[in-house]
C-alpha cells in the first residue's frame, strides 16, 4: 500500500504493479474501456438509428444490413445494443459512485467514532445486507416509479453496506497509528484527519471494491429492466431488449442472445479487473467471492 | 452456545422490526393515495373514503403503524388488492415452489462447489486452479436470467429435452421435468460462489501449523485435506452460504420468470404489474422472515461446525 504522502509517481507505479501481478486485470480493463468508448461514440459505431422502426424488417435474422438482426418493430439490434450500453454504464457508474461515497463515509465514521454509534451503524448495515438486494431494489423502484434517478438510488442503497464494511476495518486499524496521533497533536479536525489522511490510505481497497460492485450494479440494472422496472421504452436497455425478445424467443433467438452476451461480457470484464486487482492489493483475500 | 444463540435471536427480532418499519415507511411515501390508485380516477368521493376507512388509512400514522406491525406479527397481512384473498394465503400457496427450488439449487451448489474449491486450493496455480477460478468468475458474472435463457434455448427450444413451460405437477417425472433446468441454472451460479469461498478458505487453512504437523506425523494427504483442513475451512463457507441465500432468493425470482414456474417470483411480478401494494408489503415481510430464519440456521450450523463458538 502506498504511504500517506507518496508522490503521484509512486501511486502510478504501484497501480502498474497491481495490474501486472495478475495479467487478467489488463484483459478486463481493455474490454471495459472498449465498451465505454463504444457507448460514448455510439453514433459513429452504429450508423443506424436505434429507434427507427420498420414494419417490413420485422424479426429478421442477422444479415449484411442488420448485423445482429432486427426486433419486433424492425429496429436494428446492433444499434440498440451499442446505445443500450450508455444506459447500463450511466446507471452502473452513478449508483456505484453514490454507494461508494455514502458507504465509505458511513464506514469511516463508524470506525473512527467506535462505541455505541459504531455498533448501531453496523447493525443497520447487517440488516440491509441480510435482505435480498434484488428484491429490495425491485420494491423501491416499483414504489417510486421506474425513472433513471430512482433506479440509481435503489441500486445505490442496496450496495452501501459492503462499502461501509470495507472502509470501517482499516479505519479502526489506522486510528491507532502514530501519524494519526501526530495529526491530533497538531490540532487537526476529525474531518481533516479522515479525509486528508485516512481516506488516501484506504482508497485503493475501496476503488477495487468499486469495480466489483460496478459489475453487480450493471447486472442488477439489467435484471430490473428484465422484470419491467427499467428506464422507459423506447430507450434501448440491455435488460429491456431481453424482456422484449423473450416474447418471441421460440423463433427469434437472436433477440435475447445479443443483449445477453453483451451483459455477460461487460460484467465478466469488470469482475476480471476487480478480482485481479484485489489479489494484488490484498493477497490474503485471494479468490474470495 | 446458548448465550450466542440468544444474541442472534435478538438480532433476528430487531431485523424483523426494522424491515417492517421500512416497509411501512416505503408504502406511505408512495406518491398518491392508495385508495385512489385501487379504485381508479372515476371513483366517487364516498367510495374512496369508505375504502380509506377499510384500509385503516384514516387513522393517525402511529396507530396505522401499530395496527400494521401487530397484524403482521399475528399473520394478518391484509388482503390482496387484486384477488381479494388474504395475502398470507397467496404467499403460502406458492412458497413451497420457491423453497424447493432454492434448496435444491443450494444442494447442487454445495455438491459441485466444495470439491471443486478444495481441488483448486490443493492444486494452487496449476491448470485445475486456473480453470476453477476462471470458470467460477464466469459463473458469478452471469445474470441469472441470461443463463436461464441460454438453458431454455439450448435444452427446451433446441434439443426439446424439456417442456418450454413447465408448470405441470402430479407425477414424479413431471416434477423432475419442471425443476431440472431451473435448479441447474441456480445451482451452477451457486456453485461458482461456493467454489471461490471454499478455495480461499482452504488456501488459508492449508498454511496452518496443524496441517504441517498432521503431515509430519504421517497422516495420509487425502485425510489431511478432507478431514483436518476442510472441516476448518467449512466455517467461513457456511457463513457465506448464509449470506448468499439472500442473493439466491433474489435470483430465484428471475429464474421463475424465465421458466414460467410458480413461486414468489411470479407473485411479486404480478403484484408489481397490478400495483398491489398490500401484496408487496406481504412479500417484503415473507422474504425478511425467510432470510432471518436462514441466518439463524446458519448460526446454529456454525456452532456445530466450530465448537469454539460455544465459548465466545
Amino acid at each position: 500500500m502506498s504511504e500517506v504522502l507518496s508522490p503521484a509517481r509512486a501511486i502510478w507505479q504501484s497501480t502498474l504493479r497491481a495490474f501486472n501481478t495478475n495479467k487478467t486485470s489488463w484483459v478486463g480493463l481493455v474490454v471495459f474501456v472498449i465498451v465505454v468508448l463504444a457507448a460514448v461514440f455510439a453514433p459513429w459505431i452504429a450508423p443506424l438509428d436505434p429507434l427507427d422502426q420498420n414494419v417490413m424488417l420485422r424479426l429478421k435474422p442477422p444479415s449484411e444490413d442488420n448485423w445482429l438482426g432486427t426486433d419486433y418493430y424492425g429496429r436494428d439490434i446492433y444499434a440498440r445494443l451499442v446505445y443500450g450500453a450508455r444506459i447500463s454504464l450511466i446507471i452502473g457508474l452513478a449508483s456505484t459512485a453514490l454507494s461508494m461515497v455514502i458507504g465509505s463515509a458511513i464506514g469511516m465514521i463508524a470506525g473512527w467514532r467506535g462505541g455505541r454509534l459504531d455498533t448501531l451503524i453496523m447493525q443497520v448495515m447487517d440488516i440491509l445486507l441480510a435482505f435480498p438486494s434484488l428484491i429490495l431494489g425491485l420494491i423501491i423502484v416499483a414504489m417510486l416509479g421506474p425513472s433513471m434517478t430512482n433506479i440509481i438510488v435503489a441500486i445505490a442503497l442496496t450496495s452501501i453496506p459492503p462499502f461501509a464494511r470495507i472502509a470501517r476495518a482499516p479505519t479502526i486499524a489506522m486510528k491507532e497509528r502514530e501519524f494519526v496521533d501526530a495529526c491530533r497533536a497538531l490540532g487537526f479536525s476529525d474531518m481533516r484527519i479522515l479525509v486528508g489522511h485516512i481516506l488516501p490510505n484506504i482508497l485503493p481497497e475501496i476503488l477495487v471494491m468499486g469495480s466489483l460492485w460496478l459489475a453487480n450494479a450493471i447486472r442488477t440494472e439489467a435484471s430490473l429492466a428484465f422484470i419491467g422496472l427499467g428506464v422507459k421504452p423506447p430507450i434501448p436497455t440491455w435488460g429491456g431488449m431481453i424482456r422484449e425478445g423473450f416474447e418471441n424467443i421460440l423463433d427469434s433467438y437472436w433477440l435475447v442472445l445479443a443483449p445477453g452476451t453483451a451483459i455477460l461480457i461487460v460484467v465478466f470484464a469488470l469482475n476480471l479487473l476487480g478480482d485481479g486487482l484485489r489479489d494484488a492489493i490484498d493477497p490474503k483475500l485471494k479468490g474470495e467471492a | 452456545m446458548t448465550a450466542f444463540l440468544i444474541r442472534r435471536l435478538g438480532f433476528a427480532v430487531i431485523t424483523l422490526f426494522a424491515v417492517l418499519t421500512l416497509v411501512f415507511v416505503l408504502v406511505r411515501i408512495v406518491p398518491g393515495d392508495p385508495a385512489q390508485v385501487i379504485l381508479g380516477d372515476q371513483a366517487s368521493r364516498e367510495a374512496i373514503e369508505a375504502l380509506r376507512e377499510r384500509l385503516g388509512l384514516n387513522l393517525p400514522l402511529y396507530q396505522q403503524y401499530v395496527v400494521f406491525v401487530w397484524g403482521a406479527l399475528g399473520g394478518d397481512w391484509g388482503t390482496s388488492m387484486m384477488t381479494g384473498r388474504p395475502v398470507i394465503q397467496e404467499v403460502l400457496n406458492v412458497l413451497p415452489w420457491t423453497l424447493e427450488l432454492t434448496f435444491l439449487s443450494l444442494l447442487i451448489g454445495v455438491v459441485i462447489g466444495v470439491p471443486l474449491g478444495v481441488a483448486a486450493a490443493v492444486r494452487r496455480n496449476r491448470f485445475t486452479d486456473y480453470a476453477a477460478r476462471i470458470g467460477s468468475l464466469l459463473g458469478l458474472s452471469f445474470p441469472p436470467f441470461v443463463s436461464a435463457l441460454l438453458l431454455l434455448l439450448a435444452f427446451s427450444i433446441g434439443l426439446h429435452w424439456f417442456p418450454v413451460i413447465s408448470a405441470k405437477s402430479g407425477s414424479l417425472s413431471a416434477w423432475v421435468e419442471s425443476i431440472t433446468l431451473p435448479a441447474i441454472n441456480l445451482g451452477l451460479i451457486t456453485a461458482a460462489y461456493i467454489t471461490r469461498v471454499t478455495r480461499s478458505a482452504m488456501l488459508e487453512v492449508l498454511q496452518e501449523d496443524y496441517v504441517r504437523t498432521a503431515r509430519a506425523k504421517g497422516v495420509p494427504w487425502s485425510v489431511v485435506v478432507w478431514r483436518h483442513a476442510l472441516r476448518n475451512a467449512l466455517i467461513p463457507v457456511i457463513t457465506i452460504i448464509g449470506l448468499y441465500l439472500g442473493i439466491l432468493i433474489g435470483n430465484s425470482v428471475l429464474t421463475e420468470i424465465v421458466f414460467s414456474r410458480p413461486g414468489l417470483g411470479k407473485l411479486i411480478v404480478g403484484a408489481l404489474n397490478q400495483r398491489d401494494y398490500t401484496m408487496l408489503q406481504g412479500m417484503m415481510v415473507i422474504y425478511t422472515l425467510v432470510v432471518v430464519l436462514v441466518n439463524l440456521a446458519t448460526d446454529i450450523a456454525y456452532g456445530i461446525a466450530d465448537p469454539r463458538v460455544k465459548f465466545k
